[in-house]
């Protein structure tokens, strides 16, 4: 044993601490609450703070696995195709006459299918960009849609249904607990597990882990997987609160979920980022949309303010890694 | 009229926190190889960033043909005829020979303003011409081997008329063969009239050339000889600052039972009936020019790729590797040629390199215990002597020799049996290759059996116990150490001889 030992840890830096993104969010996240609360008196109000998330945690679901993806480097734009799809599948059937708990496993192995069936193209044919491949799934599982219910309406759920998207459970919103549940375990999936460090890994360095002997074609499985599982919550809970489907719900879901996900501070070109930013940026992008309905501001304004953030927020992260890559040069 | 083109005084340059030269003398003249060379860190590229205008110097002057000359940015050092040559070629690969050669200085059709290709295009044959190459300037340049797209890049010096031409580590990417090349285009440039600065790790490179040698060490200014005046040890002291008594630190192992074994291994279009055995504490090299297969070879053996036909066998059994994973699980590891793309995640703390490839080792029941991990990265990192101060240091804050130690050090995680270290000590320094020599020797003394590919041949015959040399993706020769020469070996890489050796047992 030599006398010089690489030490296991490291002193506590403020600096390291406080100079996080999710700080800033964190901020952001409560100047809209200031903000909100000048706008109407009635908004400081803890069932505001428990109700308004139903409103807007239907998409939220897809952000999880969205992370992961992006994380990964790559990107899925079919996730709202994904959802329209599962949606319209399972009222057919249900309509049909498949028993409602039937349709509801048919509606998650449908989205299941479709992210597993994106992940089989990506790791046959790594040539094409997962843009690329999204791009086309994205348009044939909305083709499939609207070839199955034509371009109507299907819908008459029975009662217990809606309880999904409108339902309390001990006072609090069953989806709030769902999402809660399902945040949690892709936190530890993300920050706990092999699985996690691998796709970080291999946001990284695809041929790093390679080299390493991770197997990163089963990771982007999973990944995948775990998308169209997610876009299957999402439908659930989108149907159940509209009480009906049509082939066009959920249009555009993909951009704004992979905006909430880049507003988190996760990077475009994979490996930096963690699971706690975009689930503020969740609930930033949510209040902010509620705060503005307070105002009767329409919601196309919404856009251009989720825009305007995205484009801070790439800014000042490329800002900081640009920084930290200006190494002194040998 | 001074008797050098370009002479630089006491040249200092500050980076915040570090001094990146200190008080540096050069000078050149015309018709002259001068070499410098230095470890890793010891100065070369920010001298040459210096003349060429990347960086401005805080103190000193520069002397350009007698004159004090002011280089602010690389525009001035062009209009002065200084022209540089990367080790990285930094060209525009989807162009064609003739339009990287003149790009900036194209010629236009006076009237029409059109870019006169023809005349181009003969110019550009002209100037390679010149160099002895006499490929077609119509290629795109991304098809040419790293080798001929140095060569354009010299008939760039050349177009604009260079009289200091600068090569930074030319030959490293550059077979035998395509060193000699190189070297006598350096000569005729010489010979024109030029003043090459010729940086460079190689000793052969400098032996070969340089009427003149620097030496740089942590920043600072060394001294100058003649090439007659000094030998290899006086080089290589002057380099590391301290006697390396053994280059090559050869153990005597006692060598064991057989471990690995190919039998008439095949990739179509890649290797063809390799077969070898691999014995515990062997040290068995793989060489031949770049492009024999090789790391073909060593990748199957990994099961990056696959082969087509053959067997192999460890430890007297039947395996088959589809996957790296697989590889790592039997006990065959495999460091690659590649470090920053394929051996580490740059971007990562030590630990986390360091446990990437043996995840499962470090958790229980898929999760993470990053306790393990960092006890385990420290405790490896001392045993290899990894200079790093935590084993939070991302892997791109070290340098090219510590790098290659947490390769190794990730190897060491697994059970393994086998380790194949591609190219070893490409890119390291003088220090750090007798250190990598030396965990070699221990691993072999340890009972690892090591594959070692290198193109390398002092390298080859100073740490190996016996060379298995290839030529365009067959095996020509295998050959017993102890017994063999440079030469030997040579003439097996270039297929003028067939010559097999097993052990005598």
């Amino acid at each position: 044993m030599t006398e010089r030992t690489i030490r296991t840890e490291r002193p506590w830096s403020w600096k390291r601490f406080f100079f996080q993104w999710e700080w800033l969010l964190v901020i952001i996240f409560i100047l809209i609450h200031v903000v909100n609360s000048t706008l109407s008196p009635y908004y400081l109000n803890i069932n505001t703070f428990i109700r308004t998330p139903q409103s807007f945690l239907d998409k939220a679901f897809i952000v999880l696995p969205m992370t992961f993806v992006i994380l990964l480097g790559n990107i899925d734009v079919s996730v709202g195709s994904t959802v329209a799809l599962s949606s319209v599948i399972m009222a057919v059937a249900y309509n049909a006459g498949l028993p409602m708990p039937l349709a509801i496993v048919l509606c998650l192995a449908v989205s299941t299918a479709c992210g597993l069936f994106n992940g089989i193209l990506m790791v046959k044919y790594k040539e094409l960009s997962a843009a690329i491949i999204t791009i086309s799934t994205m348009t044939i599982y909305r083709g499939f849609a609207y070839v199955i219910l034509e371009d109507q309406a299907s819908g008459g759920f029975p009662e217990w249904f809606s309880f999904l998207g409108w339902g309390n459970i001990a006072g609090f919103p069953v989806m709030l607990i769902v999402f809660t549940v399902c945040a949690f375990l892709f936190w530890i999936l993300l920050h706990k597990t092999t699985f996690g460090r691998s796709l970080y890994g291999m946001g990284n360095s695809m041929n790093a882990c390679r080299y390493s002997g991770i197997r990163t074609d089963r990771v982007i499985l999973i990944v995948s997987l775990l998308t169209g599982l997610m876009a299957g919550f999402t439908a659930l809970f989108l149907t159940s609160r509209m009480g009906s489907t049509r082939p066009n719900v959920a249009q555009g879901y993909e951009l704004e979920v992979i905006a909430m996900v880049v507003l988190g501070g996760v990077s475009t070109s994979g490996g930096k980022g963690r699971i706690i930013g975009p689930i503020l940026a969740v609930f930033i992008v949510g209040f902010l949309s509620y705060g503005l309905g307070l105002v009767n501001i329409s919601a196309q304004v919404l856009l251009i303010i989720i825009g305007a953030l995205l484009i801070v927020s790439v800014t000042v992260l490329n800002v900081r890694i640009r920084k930290r890559k200006k190494k002194i040069p040998a | 009229m001074s008797e050098y083109i370009l002479e630089l005084k006491g040249v200092t340059k500050d980076f915040p926190g570090v001094r990146a030269l200190d008080d540096v003398h050069f000078n050149v003249r015309t018709g002259e190889v001068h070499s410098i060379m230095g470890e890793n860190g010891a100065g070369k590229s920010t001298f040459i960033k210096i003349i060429t205008g990347v960086y401005t110097p805080d103190a000193g002057e520069i002397i350009y043909n007698g004159k004090p000359a002011v280089i602010r940015n690389t525009l001035d050092s062009q209009r002065l005829g200084i022209a540089a040559i990367y080790q990285h070629v930094t060209s525009y690969p989807d162009l064609s020979v003739t339009e990287n050669i003149f790009i900036g200085h194209e010629k236009y059709n006076p009237y029409t303003r059109r870019i006169a290709w023809k005349e181009l295009h003969a110019r550009a044959a002209e100037l390679l011409g010149q160099l002895e190459s006499s490929f077609d300037p119509r290629v795109r340049m991304g098809s040419l081997s790293i080798a001929k797209q140095q060569i354009v890049e010299i008939a760039k010096a050349l177009s604009v008329n260079a009289r200091v031409i600068i090569m930074d580590e030319p030959t490293a990417a550059l077979t035998n063969r395509e060193s000699e090349e190189l070297y006598k285009i350096t000569e005729n440039l010489k010979n024109n009239g030029a003043a090459v600065i010729f940086i460079s790790h190689r000793m052969v490179d400098m032996f070969r050339l340089a009427d003149r040698v620097t030496v740089f060490r942590d920043a600072k200014y060394i001294n100058t000889w003649n090439r007659d005046e000094i030998t290899h040890e006086k080089l290589v002291k002057a380099m590391v600052g301290r006697e390396i008594t053994q280059y090559f630190p050869k153990r005597n192992v006692h060598i064991r039972d057989e471990v690995l074994r190919a039998e008439h291994i095949s990739r179509l279009g890649y290797f063809r009936d390799i077969s070898f055995s691999l014995h515990r504490g062997e040290i068995l090299a793989f060489t031949g020019l770049v492009g024999a297969g090789r790391t073909e070879v060593c990748e199957a053996l990994y099961g990056i790729t696959q082969y087509d036909e053959g067997h192999i066998y460890l430890d007297g059994e039947e395996i088959q590797i589809r996957h790296p994973k697989e590889a790592i699980d039997k006990g065959i590891g495999y460091l690659p040629e590649d470090r920053h793309g394929h051996g580490l995640v740059m971007d990562w703390e030590l630990f986390k390199n360091i446990s990437l490839a043996l995840l499962e080792k470090f958790s229980r029941w898929k999760f993470i215990r990053e306790d393990d991990e960092k006890k385990s990265a420290q405790e490896l990192g001392d045993k290899l002597e990894i200079k790093a101060g935590t084993v939070f240091d991302k892997a791109n804050t070290l340098s090219g020799g510590n790098q290659q130690k947490v390769i190794v050090a990730k190897l060491l995680t697994a059970d393994l049996k086998v380790i194949i270290l591609d190219e070893p000590t490409k890119g390291v320094d003088v220090g750090a290759k007798t250190a990598i020599f030396n965990i070699m020797g221990e691993l072999a003394e340890m009972g690892y059996g090591i594959i070692m590919v290198s193109s390398e041949m002092p390298e080859v015959l100073g740490v190996s116990d016996r060379i298995v040399v290839m030529k365009e993706g067959r095996i020509s020769a295998v050959l017993n150490t102890e017994e063999t020469t440079q030469e030997e070996i040579l003439h097996a890489a270039l297929g003028e001889k067939k010559k097999v050796i097993s052990h005598a047992e």
